[in-house]
């Protein structure tokens, strides 16, 4: 776009016939190419609505989970038939929960202990997750036992599309994953108040799982924390120290050059290619643990390290070489020079390519299936040394599962990336607009 | 900003010189095959919630090539202990495992997954044979006696039975284990039942060259590779409801309310006519051990023993109603002794 002002609606009867000098088509041409610029953004515009549709339209279900009400009695003779656990403490742990809830449940909607086939189709209306739930339950509170608890407990996955309306159920009943009779006690629960919509916190909290309502982003929430703060830890000292040299110190000879095209070539490798350098080099030769965080953020380490350097480079070339003047002339060494004027000048710049350096880390998943990250991990990592996924491979683990329940899911997981990713990116702008100088 | 600098660079330090003294490794690491892991994840976490001493296994996706790859690295807390294929192991890769040192890999047959032909629920009702298949997506068949290019663009002059539909069939991709069985059990079937394999061999192929002859794919977008899972199967044939898929059983199940079934050679495709081998396109699903890990990481015996249990692949078991088909009572059985025994792989 041009910033010359021209006054078209200037009187032409007052001037002068003066020769064409193709004004019209001038305007035209500045008038179509306006036009493209417009149909360009739209075209952007266009299709990330169409993303972010198609994503939030079936995900924001996932933040919600269909969940039962059941009064459950703590039956100490179902928890602990030989009444031992005063000596033995695995019972408590290996007691059959499953049963107290559906014999909860069978109370409920009236079904008689003794139709075996119902109390089967019974047991499929909530979640086999109940037995970890009444397990702590039972375990932090021993006295509990005997008594009757009020528990919203998670319903099985097929129940949980049903009631969202993701399983069409006009077609035969033998030709899906929930029954007649099921979505007949589901509506009569869900009449009652009983049967009812609550926010997910497991999304947050729940490690993998293979079933949908019991796996979470947990896990891969840790792993990519983890995986930051060593992307942070190493690569913003190592690349600033590079840059700073290369810029300020080094003489500008062969050499230099030669690595100045190779950091530029290596900001475009593959990503997969460094997972493939970090299988040789962290696993097979350093003997690091497979799956775990800390290969994952030395892998991811060195993919960002070229988006630092370039970044950073650029943002101590734009310091005026009149500060770096003034500071020698003033009797400043080189090293006072840098490191008291040209680098906290240079700082948001820095700052700013850190961050999205690390939110291109973020969202990648190539580098970390060679070292064994894409993985069913069920228990939360304690240290980076720990086996552990990230938010992307959970997001591309959860797009090939079977179960119609991890479709929202997916698009739930994508949401929560989305949102981290925006939120370091608006962080980037806005330090940039903070503390940027302009000369 | 200089004492940041150097805090965070010393930071730095401590967390590489950390990672020298790599604690020792306390849960089972499993790898290889898409297809065996929604079992794998089943039971590594039944396992994990049933023995609250041992850790949840890992579970790595990644196929099974790679991950009988990663299998054959070694022996010792950085390589995995056991690996999922959908295929038997290969004499060469079972070679390399034993120049790196893995010398004795046992064995073990989980049971069978089906392979199954779906298309849209409202379209009609599909019966297909090998021949069928044959005709309508190998590169070349059998017209008038002569070998020619595949020239059928409608299933129906396949044959008359099948609807007036344009060919589309999505298959697995070439770096899939089910494409294996796809070209052995349908392709290779259908090239002898068409006479194409006869005509094959008259052109003075020899043996190889003639059995890869029969099970090429006609390349000019009738039949669509995927490389991708099986959702991205169901997305195209959501796009093109004309289009036929290929999916393995348990996907089917858990789909059985937008897809439809096809039966080959008038066989249901279910958990019984499969382990009673009537139905035609099924592989058996493995994974294997590493021996020499076996008392060492902890959880491992007590893993496969779990995998190995009636309570997992048995006939009322959870993968059983996931969509795996239960090998018969003796040859789980006998799985159990093998491994009990400690046999080995030759």
């Amino acid at each position: 776009m041009t910033d010359i002002a021209l006054n078209p609606a200037a009187p032409a009867s007052a001037r002068p016939a003066r020769r064409d000098i193709g004004l019209k088509r001038r305007y035209a041409a500045e008038r179509r190419f306006k036009l493209y610029g417009i149909a360009a953004i739209a075209i952007g515009l266009f299709f990330l609505v169409a993303l972010m549709y198609s994503v939030f339209s079936n995900g924001y279900t996932a933040f919600w989970q269909t969940e039962v009400n059941l009064a459950i009695n703590l039956d100490p003779k179902i928890i602990d038939p030989d009444n031992k656990r005063a000596t033995d403490p695995n019972v408590l742990l290996t007691a059959n929960y499953p049963i107290l809830a559906r014999n909860a449940l069978a109370e409920k909607l009236g079904v008689p202990a003794t139709n075996k086939p119902a109390m089967r189709e019974l047991g499929k209306l909530f979640s086999e997750g109940v037995r970890g739930q009444l397990r702590d339950l039972v375990v932090a509170n021993p006295s509990l036992i005997g008594t009757t608890q009020s528990v919203w407990v998670l319903t099985g996955a097929d129940i949980d599309s049903a009631f969202k309306g993701q399983i069409d159920l006009t077609v035969d009943q033998t030709r899906r994953k929930v029954s007649d009779q099921q979505v007949e006690w589901m509506n009569k629960l869900k009449g009652e108040g009983a049967m009812s919509q609550r926010f997910n916190t497991g999304l947050f909290t729940y490690g993998a799982s293979s079933r949908p309502e019991t796996s979470g982003l947990g896990v891969a929430l840790i792993g990519s924390l983890y995986m930051m703060l060593i992307v942070l830890c190493l690569a913003l000292p190592i690349g600033v120290a590079a840059s700073i040299y290369l810029e300020e110190y080094a003489k500008k000879s062969r050499l230099t050059d030669i690595i100045e095209v190779n950091i530029n070539n290596l900001a475009a490798v593959p990503s997969i290619v460094f997972g493939l350098l970090g299988l040789a080099v962290f696993i097979n030769f350093f003997h690091m643990p497979r799956s775990a965080s800390l290969v994952g953020g030395m892998v991811l380490t060195l993919m960002t390290l070229p988006t630092i350097i370039i970044a950073t480079r650029a943002a101590l070339r734009a310091v005026p070489p009149s500060i770096r003047a003034a500071a020698l002339g003033v009797g400043a060494s080189k090293t006072q020079m840098v490191f008291h004027h040209v680098l906290p000048l240079a700082a948001p710049g820095i700052l700013t390519g850190t961050i999205i350096g690390l939110a291109h880390a973020l969202g990648e998943t190539a580098p970390l299936l060679l070292i064994g990250m894409v993985a069913f991990v069920a228990n939360s990592p304690v240290t980076p040394l720990d086996p552990s996924t990230a938010l992307p491979v959970q997001i591309y683990m959860w797009a090939n599962e079977a179960e119609r329940a991890f479709v929202e899911r997916t698009s739930g997981a994508i949401i929560v990336l989305l949102i981290f990713l925006a939120v370091m990116n608006i962080t980037a702008i806005i330090l940039r607009r903070r503390f940027e100088r302009r000369w | 900003m200089n004492k940041l600098l150097t805090t965070a660079a010393v930071l730095a330090i401590a967390v590489g010189a950390s990672t020298v003294a790599a604690s020792a490794r306390d849960q089972v690491q499993v790898s290889g095959s898409s297809t065996v892991l929604p079992y794998a994840k089943i039971v590594a976490e039944t396992f994990g919630e049933t023995y609250p001493n041992f850790k949840t296994p890992v579970v790595e996706s990644g196929g099974s090539g790679a991950g009988i790859k990663e299998f054959c690295k070694g022996v010792g807390e950085d390589t995995v202990d056991v690996a999922n294929s959908s295929r038997p192991i290969k004499e060469s890769e079972l070679k390399s495992c034993a120049d790196a040192g893995v010398k004795d890999v046992q064995e073990i047959r989980i049971g069978y997954d089906g392979i199954v032909f779906a298309t849209d629920i409202k379209g009609p009702d599909w019966a297909l044979a090998p021949k069928d298949i044959y005709t309508a997506l190998a590169a070349q068949i059998v017209v008038d006696g002569k070998l020619v290019a595949n020239p059928n663009t409608k299933w129906n002059q396949v044959n008359p039975a099948l609807p007036d539909w344009d060919i589309a069939a999505y298959i697995p991709g070439e770096k899939h284990g089910t494409r294996e069985v796809f070209e052995e059990k349908l392709m290779t079937g259908g090239c002898k039942a068409t006479g194409a394999a006869d005509a094959i061999k008259k052109l003075g192929l020899d043996e190889k060259a003639a059995a890869a002859a029969c099970v090429k794919i006609r390349k000019d977008g009738k039949a669509i590779d995927i490389d991708g899972d099986y959702p991205e199967t169901l997305a195209r044939i959501d796009a093109n409801k004309t289009g036929v898929g290929v999916f393995g059983l348990a996907f089917y199940e858990n789909n059985a309310d937008k897809l439809k079934v096809a039966t080959v050679e008038g066989v249901v495709p279910s958990t019984e006519t499969i382990s009673s081998g009537k139905y035609p396109v099924s592989r058996p699903l493995f994974f294997y051990v590493k021996k020499a890990h076996l008392g060492v990481i902890p959880g491992l015996k007590e893993y496969v023993d779990f995998f190995l249990n009636d309570q997992m692949i048995g006939p009322d078991s959870p993968l059983v109603e996931y969509g795996l088909v239960a090998a018969p009572d003796a040859e789980r059985k006998a799985q159990r002794d093998a491994f009990a025994a400690g046999t080995t792989m030759k």
